[in-house]
């Protein structure tokens, strides 16, 4: 009888106990984007060479997508490496689009100018891109595949290899299981 | 030199603590008297390695030894004395050992109280506490280990976390800390009274006192935590419901039922396997808050560094539970009740209502805190679980339990007599409805505002007419006036009249909180020079920036003018402080307090190219103090309830 009890009382403890060390497996801190996977939100944004460009007309085409601000640190230490990835892939049938969020045009065509940004560029005036895709810290990097689909995001600065590495990724459709995230700044 | 004394004597302490677990045993093989002795010299051998150790470590901090890498890391030559002292615990490893001090301090006090009483069960008592001793003390030597040593010597130190440069840091962690080990007492006892197979009444008589005074502890560490969150953090809140806080508030609700269903065992011989039950989980929660805190599952507002301590923990805390409850388990058939409820209106149903209410709090709060893990566990998917749940589920389970502090003390015990419930709450209930209907008609029209204050009132006037009664009685039997009859009444029943006065104490918290909970006014507003805002009754005026270089870091502090009503209050400076070694500044909110609201003023922001433009946060806070007086009188009641003034009641320690 007491056998018994005591039996019930470990199996009661247990998936208490199990719960608790299943959480070392995890990362807390970490947030993955439930738009991993899913379809891109389509947006029209004015260029600053006064342009405009539409989500759905790059359909067919690898997209990185990049939301960033002249105040923003992280952005201007990735500025070059984006650059430099462009440079590499232009010739792909592979397309950048770079978004500038809560700044002024000014200080916008400034940052464009200081790092010879060659790559499309607009502004999300009214903030609805950035809500769109979630977007909390910047710079945050989105890549779409041919189909529309997002298949990585990255929170925070990020390398030219990388950039590369996902590009081919998206190219063939490959879904990341996680987002990336490094140095970021909040947005309001 | 120090780093090894420090790190030897805790080393030799686990020995001695290891031997302390052992020798119990030992000694109820042989019967030798010898055995006993030795398990309390284990205690006071481990008490003074222990403060041999402890002593090293701040005397380390206090010549700053920059050799030991704990005092690198929380000290600079700069730090002043007071914070080189209290760097003790400004850090998880010197905090695991100001913890093992207490439990050591409290395991001496009590091997020496009970010298020469409780022969047959002091030696488990004292076991129980050389294994939770043993483990801390494994956890310092080997895991996180506070007199590690660094090469090459740094120069300077890294100095503290700079929110932890705050008068409250020398209280709050102390008191928390001696809250949750004073919990360990009646567990001992608990586990003592099952390992003999002895369990009736005397280890909950016993420990009265250590229970009422671990009890005190846990509630005045968590309302300091309150305090200091909200005088110094400077978001303008006291409590944000994160896992942290809620590690610390969980083991205060099965220690505030265990303070109410002991009763219900003393008076009636009930609830015996239930009272065991609460104080195992109330133990578990300190050591669950440990490993919650420092293994970083789960994500929280306070940055605690994470390492292997956690896993430590967690292994520990199976230990705990697996042990205490298959020992529950196995002593079951000795704790079958001897009465049962007579009737459903008594003290005792009360009592057990009162513990159904705190234990589904306990739950719900602890379904929340856990929730993201389970979740992620079952379903897959990351949710986090915020204020709003835990508001919506808590409120309604205290306000409850207002109204069952209103019936608890008065009602009678066994079967509550037509009499006896109509000359203790006709008038108070009759008075706390009128009370209601005039805050009605005075636009308290939401209905959880209405009926918190209306049963707050009901608990305030059941107290003051009992004791109104009980003086009108001293004044006809022995013709004493108000203070005598007080005093008399007090000294009479201390631990009745002491858990009243804590009763009154909870009800001003409870009216703090209640009141700044629902009629917060916030307004943010960017403001120009001379430019105004209205908040409230408050007409608040922008005066201009300035910044100034301190010795630590440079400050940025905003005045504003304010009037209250007409009335000019003066101006109010709430500033930015910007570390060199902090990436986000620190806020230094200004507040000033009234009986009936605090006013409270953060720096949110200022312009870097225009000096005359600041963005200023305003938060009005109603009944804010009542809950720090609260405070104050709880502490007087428990106080009331621990001291020997007089001939208690029935104390027989």
């Amino acid at each position: 009888m007491a056998w018994r009890r005591l039996l019930i009382t470990v199996l009661l403890i247990a998936p208490v106990l199990w719960l608790l060390a299943f959480g070392f497996t995890r990362d807390a801190r970490y947030i993955t984007s439930p738009l991993l996977a899913k379809e891109a939100a389509p947006f029209t944004v004015t260029l600053f060479d006064g342009r405009k460009v539409s989500l759905n007309d790059l359909r067919g085409k690898a997209v990185f997508l990049n939301f960033w601000a002249s105040w923003c640190v992280p952005c201007r230490a990735e500025a070059k490496d984006l650059e430099a990835a462009w440079q590499q892939v232009k010739d792909k049938n592979m397309v950048f689009l770079g978004v500038a969020l809560q700044d002024t045009e000014k200080d916008s065509r400034a940052f464009l100018q200081e790092f010879d940004v060659s790559y499309p560029n607009g502004r999300d005036e009214t903030g609805k891109i950035a809500v769109d895709y979630g977007v909390w810290g910047i710079p945050e990097s989105f890549f779409i595949d041919p189909q529309g689909r997002i298949t990585y995001k990255h929170v925070g600065g990020i390398r030219a290899s990388l950039v590369n590495a996902k590009l081919e990724e998206a190219a063939r459709s490959i879904v990341s299981a996680k987002e990336g995230k490094e140095d970021y700044q909040p947005i309001r | 030199m120090t780093a090894t004394l420090g790190h030897t004597s805790i080393l030799l302490a686990l020995l001695v603590a290891v031997w302390g677990i052992i020798s119990p045993i030992l000694g109820s093989r042989s019967n030798h008297q010898r055995y006993s002795a030795f398990t309390r010299t284990a205690i006071l051998a481990q008490f003074v390695l222990v403060t041999l150790a402890a002593s090293s470590l701040i005397y380390a901090l206090v010549t700053t030894d920059f050799s030991i890498r704990y005092v690198a890391f929380n000290t600079t030559r700069a730090t002043p004395a007071y914070y080189r002292v209290t760097g003790l615990w400004g850090a998880l490893e010197g905090s695991l050992l100001l913890w093992e001090w207490i439990l050591i301090i409290f395991s001496g006090l009590v091997a020496w109280i009970y010298r020469d009483r409780q022969r047959e069960t002091m030696p488990w008592v004292l076991m129980v506490f050389s294994i939770v001793s043993a483990f801390f003390l494994g956890v310092i030597a080997f895991v996180s280990n506070p007199f590690e040593t660094i090469s090459p010597v740094p120069l300077d130190g890294r100095g503290l976390n700079p929110l932890l440069e705050d008068a409250n840091m020398m209280t709050h962690p102390p008191l928390l800390y001696t809250g949750f080990v004073g919990l360990t007492v009646p567990y001992a006892f608990a586990m003592a009274a099952l390992i003999r197979g002895k369990v009736d009444e005397a280890w909950i008589v016993a420990t009265r006192r250590w229970t009422i005074t671990a009890w005190f502890f846990l509630t005045a560490g968590n309302l300091v935590g309150a305090w200091w969150s909200y005088h110094v953090l400077g978001w303008g809140g006291y409590w944000a419901w994160d896992p942290v806080e809620n590690a610390a508030f969980m083991p205060w609700l099965p220690a505030t039922a265990f303070l109410h269903s002991v009763q219900v065992q003393e008076r009636r011989r009930m609830l015996k396997v239930w009272n065991l039950s609460l104080i195992i989980i109330a133990f578990s929660l300190t050591i669950f808050g440990t490993f919650l805190t420092r293994s970083g599952i789960l994500s929280s507002i306070h940055a605690f560094s994470s390492g292997p301590v956690g896993s430590v923990f967690l292994v520990f805390l199976s230990f705990v539970l697996i042990s205490s409850f298959g020992l529950l388990a196995f002593r079951a058939d000795l704790l079958k009740g001897q009465a049962e409820l007579d009737s459903m209106v008594s003290r005792e149903s009360a009592f057990l209502l009162n513990n159904i209410v705190l234990v589904s709090a306990l739950f719900t709060i602890f379904l929340g805190t856990i929730f993201p893990l389970l979740s992620e566990a079952i379903a897959g998917t990351q949710v986090s679980v915020g204020a709003p749940y835990f508001n919506s589920v808590t409120v309604p389970l205290f306000l409850l339990l207002v109204f069952l502090m209103g019936v608890g003390p008065m009602i009678a015990w066994r079967r509550a007599s037509w009499d006896n419930l109509r000359r203790n709450f006709l008038w108070p209930a009759a008075a706390s409805l009128l009370a209601g209907i005039a805050l009605f008609i005075w636009k308290v029209r939401d209905f959880f505002p209405l009926l918190g204050f209306t049963l707050l009132a009901f608990v305030v006037l059941t107290i003051f007419y009992d004791t109104a009664l009980a003086l009108r009685a001293r004044r006809r039997t022995a013709g004493e006036g108000v203070i005598r009859g007080l005093v008399t009444l007090a000294r009479r029943n201390q631990r009745r009249y002491g858990g009243l006065v804590v009763h009154l104490g909870v009800v001003l918290v409870i009216l703090g909180i209640a009141g700044s909970m629902t009629y917060s006014i916030e307004r943010e507003a960017t403001m120009n020079l001379k430019e105004h805002l209205n908040v409230g009754h408050y007409l608040i005026q922008f005066e201009g920036l300035k910044g100034s270089r301190e010795p630590t870091h440079f400050r940025v502090e905003g005045s504003f003018r304010v009037f209250h009503q007409g009335d000019t209050w003066g101006v109010l400076s709430p500033a930015l402080k910007f570390f060199p070694n902090q990436q986000s500044p620190v806020g230094r909110a200004v507040h000033r307090s009234t009986i009936s609201e605090d006013l409270y003023l953060i720096l949110s922001g200022f312009s870097e190219l225009d000096k005359n433009q600041a963005t200023l946060k305003v938060l009005v806070r109603p009944l804010v103090v009542w809950i720090w007086i609260g405070g104050f009188v709880i502490a007087l009641g428990s106080l009331l309830a621990i001291l020997p003034l007089g001939k208690s009641s029935s104390e027989a320690a």
